[in-house]
């Protein structure tokens, strides 16, 4: 038998979920990415229309998705070497919350440069 | 506290294909999930197959899945799991079913056996006792591993398992991770070897679900981060 969400459903769980995710979605992002610095490379009046365009406030929120996720998946990695790396304490938990704090810390300090 | 009177248990039947039986069971003071399917056989359906032995929490035989989750039957209250006096209990997840509650646990122990779980001594009769003082870092670590009871509750909680079937699990590597911190013990080098395989410590994800579920509060993902370290010093060192 297979086992069902219920089985699941704790923190580290979630932690794994959320980097494995973060993970995908970065490396879909990549190509963008390379593709935005290409731009350049064609002279600067390419990447600067590109850069104008990224202005816009649904593409800085979009931006900002992105450094929760960049956030998310660096804090997440730095967790799992600890728990492998580091001799082993009962922390588990408060290093999750350790993790997430500094995601959203990263966010928030993101949009706040912002605006 | 006025618990209402009946408690309502969905239970397995069947084999891998099957379905869930409904039992209206007699809701008790300090009734643990083992006295209700209990009271199913005894009084409702003989011919329910379950498993248990010593109902004290120390044999490892009464693992099942309650409400989805793996856990020990014996030492669980309905109190703690039955939200609304409802209950469904299912043979434990990653193992075959034999008929019911009841599951096959050859896989989970040939395992222990291909992680090299066997103690090898290196001493003979003739030598005198090994002196390991309680407080040495290797019993130490050995001591945080070793009361596993071998439930099972782990290997069925594990996500790897139910990905690839080979892997070799919680509850062994854990063992394995003990007597590598036995400083009597003369068969690291195999064990390191066969633990350090594709279906080995390595292909552990940290999802951490052992640990969250062991009813012995062990931490099995502890144990199988130990042997990372000490299968990546020993490759480096050149022993495996």
């Amino acid at each position: 038998m297979k086992s069902g969400f219920r089985a699941r459903n704790h923190p580290a769980y979630w932690a794994f979920i959320v980097h494995r995710a973060s993970g995908v979605l970065l490396a879909l992002f990549l190509p963008l990415h390379f593709w935005a610095l290409g731009r350049a490379l064609q002279g600067e009046a390419g990447l600067e229309t590109f850069l104008r365009w990224s202005d816009q406030p649904l593409v800085k929120l979009a931006e900002t998705v992105l450094v929760l996720l960049l956030a998310a998946h660096l804090a997440g990695g730095v967790r799992l070497l600890m728990l492998e790396f580091l001799a082993w304490r009962d922390w588990q938990k408060s290093l999750l919350a350790a993790a997430a704090g500094v995601t959203l810390a990263a966010g928030l300090i993101f949009l706040l440069n912002l605006v | 506290m006025a618990a209402s009177p009946k408690l309502t248990v969905s239970v397995w039947r069947g084999m891998e294909s099957g379905r869930f039986q409904a039992f209206e069971v007699p809701r008790l003071e300090s009734q643990t999930v083992l006295d209700v399917v209990t009271y199913i056989q005894r009084h409702l359906d003989p011919t329910l197959a379950y498993r248990f032995a010593c109902r004290v929490g120390m044999c490892g035989s009464c693992a099942m899945t309650v409400n989805g989750q793996a856990r020990w039957t014996c030492r669980t209250h309905v109190d703690k799991v039955a939200a609304h006096d409802r209950l469904e209990v299912a043979p434990l997840h990653n193992l075959p079913v034999v008929r019911d509650l009841v599951t096959d646990m050859s896989p989970f122990f040939d395992k222990w056996a291909r992680a090299h779980g066997r103690f090898r001594g290196t001493r003979t009769r003739e030598d005198d006792f090994a002196r390991v003082p309680p407080d040495a870092p290797q019993r130490l670590l050995a001591d945080a591993a070793i009361e596993c009871i071998g439930c099972g509750v782990c290997y069925s909680s594990c996500d790897i398992v139910a990905w690839n079937p080979d892997y070799l699990g919680p509850a062994a590597l854990n063992r394995a991770w003990t007597l590598v911190n036995d400083v009597r013990d003369g068969g690291n080098r195999e064990r390191l070897a066969a633990i350090a395989g594709d279906a080995g410590c390595h292909a552990c994800h940290t999802l951490m679900s052992c640990t969250e579920r062991c009813p012995k509060q062990l931490s099995p993902t502890a144990s199988i981060a130990g042997l990372k370290r000490a299968a990546m010093v020993a490759a480096l060192k050149g022993g495996i």
